[in-house]
């Protein structure tokens, strides 16, 4: 495996906010995870080079140093040059051009050992080669725009939302699709996306973003398993978040639920708000630790679990089988202290 | 009747259309690139405006640059000892800038409907502008060009008002079709003014033929 390593530390003014980021990747895939329009796209496009960053500086280490942007020395490569491949949102196959022509185009700058055939047959194209793009269905425009990408050898690969223009059905199989090649590519990819089912799946590591500001980064599973703060629980889909009264070293009370918890780790006055993941209650009987009385609720039948909004805000979800339709909810529900999520404002 | 209208205008319209069709393609790339909002309109503000100007007025312009006391027009007599104004060439002048407005406005508008991914995913995979120009920008707003580029050639074969004003009424030299129907009726000739007309009527029509042939024909092919 090469030793790669990309360097950004990027400020733009943007209209609402302004975006600023530095981080650094080795090998492997990075996640950047935000809602929509908080500068995800345009720090994936800065790296690429189609727009400008006010200043700032991107690097890759890969056999020596080579500097895509410096605003500082006045150096701004050309995408054409900076051997970085993105993956649109909407895939930007050239629709005047069959799928054989399109990943041609990638092939034409880099006369590796790729052929169109070998493209073709790896990413299950066979007998669509004459087809253009707008015959396709929607899995093999993404296989059409990463065979594309891969013929041309580059050494980063950027992933724009690459499924959010896509059904469930299909967006689980490609994602399980795309694992195997960002698996098989020897380099630094980069996934930005809202989804943290994807981020979770995809990404070894992990930054969020919240309006232009890195509010978190690290392994993948550690900020889902411990976010910090109430912005990362959220966006790592915590549904249960609540602001607390402090009442000694090991207790608290939420203002929201009106529950005393006992928690495993010492409480500081940092500590603002708790966040509970809706899996993570169990049926139990009175007088339980961190138990309380489930009075009304509303019952939701998923195919695969069932949905419990309790009357004091609360979610609950609980696993089950399609079969399955009788629920009995239990008349009280706890949670194990060490699953009490601590969190900063 | 007299052929050489038709032969002039035939002759005027193919080459004022070679020179407006890759003119407005350019100027059209250019501006779309155009960072500065402020000179963006001023400019498609200029590129525009001989088709909302009345013909004459543009004729006047035309006539104040190309004439013999014209900035160009001087330069063009006294270092090749060429007039401009009233030769055949000034026909040429007069089709180019009454039609260039219609050509660069199709061809910026078929180039603002092709998603700009598609210009960036021509950069990401090293493709070279130039390049994307042609095989990516234009490939894809072929139809809006083409027919941009079919309406300019009828525009320029019908020019009249400006070409009055730079270039004349010189039977064989500059008399084009539409200066023919006119001089034959102020000659009272109308049944050869008839033959002019239908002469234009045939290629107009033609004109909006191959426009809308072309147009169904792309939207089998990969649309």
């Amino acid at each position: 495996m090469s030793n790669q390593v990309l360097n950004v530390n990027i400020k733009k003014k943007l209209k609402e906010f302004d975006l600023d980021v530095a981080f650094e990747i080795k090998n492997g895939c990075l996640g950047i995870l935000g809602a929509s329009g908080c500068g995800k796209s345009m720090t994936l496009k800065s790296i690429a080079g189609i727009i400008n960053p006010d200043e700032g500086k991107i690097t890759l280490i890969n056999n020596g140093e080579i500097t895509f942007y410096d605003s500082y020395s006045k150096i701004n490569m050309k995408p054409q040059v900076r051997n970085v491949g993105y993956l649109f949102q909407n895939y930007a196959l050239f629709p005047n051009m069959t799928v054989e022509e399109n990943i041609a185009v990638g092939l034409s700058k880099n006369n590796g050992d790729n052929t169109v055939n070998d493209l073709i047959k790896r990413f299950r194209l066979d007998g669509l080669e004459k087809r253009y793009p707008k015959q396709l269905s929607g899995g093999q425009q993404q296989r059409v725009a990463l065979a594309r990408i891969l013929a041309y050898e580059p050494d980063v690969i950027l992933l724009d939302e690459p499924f959010s223009a896509m059904d469930t059905f299909l967006k689980e199989q490609l994602r399980l699709e795309l694992a195997n090649v960002l698996k098989e590519f020897d380099g630094i990819s980069i996934l930005v996306t809202h989804d943290r089912d994807e981020a979770f799946q995809l990404c070894d590591e992990l930054l969020i973003l919240d309006k232009g500001k890195i509010i978190a980064k690290g392994l993948t599973y550690n900020i889902f398993e411990n976010p910090d703060n109430v912005r990362v629980a959220r966006l790592t889909g915590c549904k249960n978040i609540s602001e607390i009264e402090i009442i000694d070293d090991y207790h608290l009370k939420s203002k929201d639920w009106d529950v005393i918890f006992k928690v495993n780790e010492k409480l500081s006055s940092e500590i603002t708000h708790i966040g509970i993941r809706a899996h993570d209650f169990e049926a139990c009987v009175e007088g339980e630790v961190n138990s309380f009385e489930v009075k009304n609720y509303e019952k939701l039948e998923m195919p695969f679990e069932w949905e419990l909004t309790l009357d004091n805000g609360l979610w609950w979800k609980i696993d089950k089988r399609i079969k399955d339709h009788e629920f009995v909810v239990p008349k009280y529900l706890k949670v194990n202290p060490k699953n009490i999520i601590l969190l900063k404002s | 009747m007299d052929w050489t209208p038709i032969l002039i205008s035939m002759k005027t319209a193919s080459v004022s259309i070679l020179i407006t069709f890759f003119l407005g393609l350019i100027i059209a790339w250019i501006i779309i690139k155009l960072k500065n909002n402020t000179l963006k309109i001023i400019l498609d503000g200029i590129f525009t405006l001989p088709i909302v100007l009345p013909p004459t007025v543009v004729g006047f312009f035309l006539l104040y640059i190309f004439g013999i006391r014209g900035p160009i027009g001087s330069f063009f007599i006294e270092f090749f000892a060429v007039k401009i104004a009233f030769s055949w060439e000034a026909t040429v002048i007069a089709a180019v800038v009454m039609s260039f407005p219609l050509m660069y406005r199709s061809a910026r508008g078929a180039f603002e409907q092709v998603d700009s991914n598609l210009l960036d995913a021509g950069r990401t995979l090293g493709m070279s502008e130039w390049k994307i120009f042609w095989k990516v920008l234009f490939a894809n707003a072929l139809p809006g060009v083409i027919s941009g580029g079919i309406l300019a050639y009828a525009r320029g074969l019908g020019e009249f008002g400006a070409t009055a004003m730079i270039a004349g009424n010189i039977a064989g030299q500059t008399r084009t079709l539409p200066m023919a129907v006119y001089s034959e009726v102020a000659a009272g000739n109308m049944g050869d003014a008839f033959n002019y007309v239908i002469f234009i009527v045939i290629i107009a029509f033609i004109a909006i033929f191959i426009m809308d042939y072309i147009s169904i024909h792309n939207e089998k092919k990969w649309r």
